[in-house]
């Protein structure tokens, strides 16, 4: 898989430090589940997180450390002596579908265990439940067809899992992310060749450009 | 217990004596450490003092249980706390999952590497080192987007900087930690 579109540096440090809401999460997860070099990108941001809990720092700094319970060792020990009889968690099973791992947790295996909508046009469409702040869905674009024109209030993240869609400024293949924020007024179109299948994922209600989409979209709830 | 921070490959040593030996006296060392950095973490990101108490008790107990998924190869002890204690908080105080990457395919080494752990831990000084030499507001920045638990355009609703500005000093900051390492 040659991927060319990655993720940008405020979404690795802002996964890194686990402010995201977790529609943007399960997007960034399951690209870095697809590419090694965001994977080494994630890991020096985290090592940054370990640096600064490792710091050295004055009271009034941000990472200042905070005083124990005069008991919290005996505590912690007690804990830890009560959960000793707790099973350890299984391993995640190794990948059989389409869906790297962070995504078969709320889809499933891959596209034929999705339950799709059908939202015009030949698109079809599911979303995922996900907690507040944003929304995240699967896409499936017939090869050939186009998304209706729509713009963006915040930011909308997709990535491609399957097929390639082009818009005005480039192609996006398997494992590609495209970042579009609302200054992006695009028409993405898929190829010719599998049908297109993608993770999309918006921090507030797209804004289409014709009135019947507009109307739809409530429907939609996208 | 003398203060040891810094010193990266000490606390590798100890946590290496959790994970092989179930050594306690070792995880005392590695508690009277993280555990308040921990505790300071998690009120930073909003959790009043008897629930970060709890909390950390919680992360540094998971430390001791999941001690046979420390790897230093893949990261240094302050990063694998790091991370643990960043999990346990979007748990607790934001009561939402976190989609995990998949693990890679290859699994941890049968025979560990020691000169991949070593460089690893002299990155690790490197970086703090960096991020100490940082000028303070750049330091502050970075801190708050780490620690606080806030969003970039959460950070600029509190500093009162409009968010470009947010991030392009973020990006600044990261690019002189990045030219100070190289």
């Amino acid at each position: 898989m040659t991927i060319t579109h990655h993720l940008s540096e405020p979404l690795v440090m802002a996964y890194a430090a686990g402010t995201l809401p977790e529609a943007f999460s399960l997007v960034v997860a399951t690209h870095i589940s697809l590419c090694d070099e965001c994977r080494a990108r994630l890991g020096a941001h985290e090592a940054l997180g370990g640096a600064i809990l490792d710091a050295v720092l004055d009271a009034k700094d941000a990472a200042a450390p905070a005083s124990l319970a005069p008991d919290s060792l005996a505590a912690t020990i007690a804990r830890i002596k009560a959960m000793d009889r707790t099973p350890p968690t299984p391993p995640r099973p190794p990948r059989t579908g389409l869906f790297p791992a962070p995504l078969r947790d709320y889809a499933g295996d891959g596209p034929e265990a999705v339950k799709w909508r059908r939202v015009g046009g030949g698109v079809r469409q599911a979303i995922l439940p996900t907690g507040r702040g944003a929304t995240v869905r699967l896409l499936h674009i017939p090869a050939g067809s186009s998304v209706p024109d729509h713009g963006h209030r915040g930011t909308e993240l997709t990535l491609v899992l399957q097929g390639a869609f082009r818009d005005d400024s480039a192609r996006f293949g398997p494992g590609d992310l495209e970042i579009a924020d609302q200054s992006v007024e695009h028409t993405p179109v898929a190829e010719a060749g599998p049908d297109c299948i993608c993770l999309a994922a918006t921090d507030a209600p797209l804004r289409f450009n014709a009135l019947l989409p507009r109307i739809a979209q409530r429907f939609l709830r996208i | 217990m003398t203060e040891r921070a810094g010193a990266q490959d000490d606390w590798n040593d100890l946590m290496m004596r959790i994970r092989d030996d179930r050594d306690m006296a070792a995880f005392a060392d590695v508690f009277r450490h993280y555990g308040p950095r921990v505790k300071g973490f998690l009120m930073k990101s909003g959790a009043g003092s008897a629930l970060a108490e709890e909390l950390t008790q919680d992360v540094m107990a998971t430390v001791w249980h999941k001690a046979n998924q420390f790897d230093p190869e893949r990261a240094g002890v302050a990063t694998w706390i790091f991370t643990i204690a960043r999990n346990r908080r979007i748990d607790a105080l934001r009561k939402s999952r976190r989609p995990e990457p998949e693990d890679l395919p290859w699994g941890p080494e049968p025979e560990p590497d020691q000169a991949d752990a070593i460089s690893l831990q002299q990155e690790t000084r490197r970086l703090g080192a960096a991020l100490a030499a940082l000028p303070k507001a750049q330091r502050d920045l970075i801190e708050r987007a780490y620690f606080g638990d806030l969003s970039h355009s959460e950070i600029a609703a509190e500093t009162g900087l409009p968010l470009g500005t947010i991030k392009s000093r973020l990006r600044l900051a990261l690019e002189k930690l990045r030219h100070k390492m190289s």
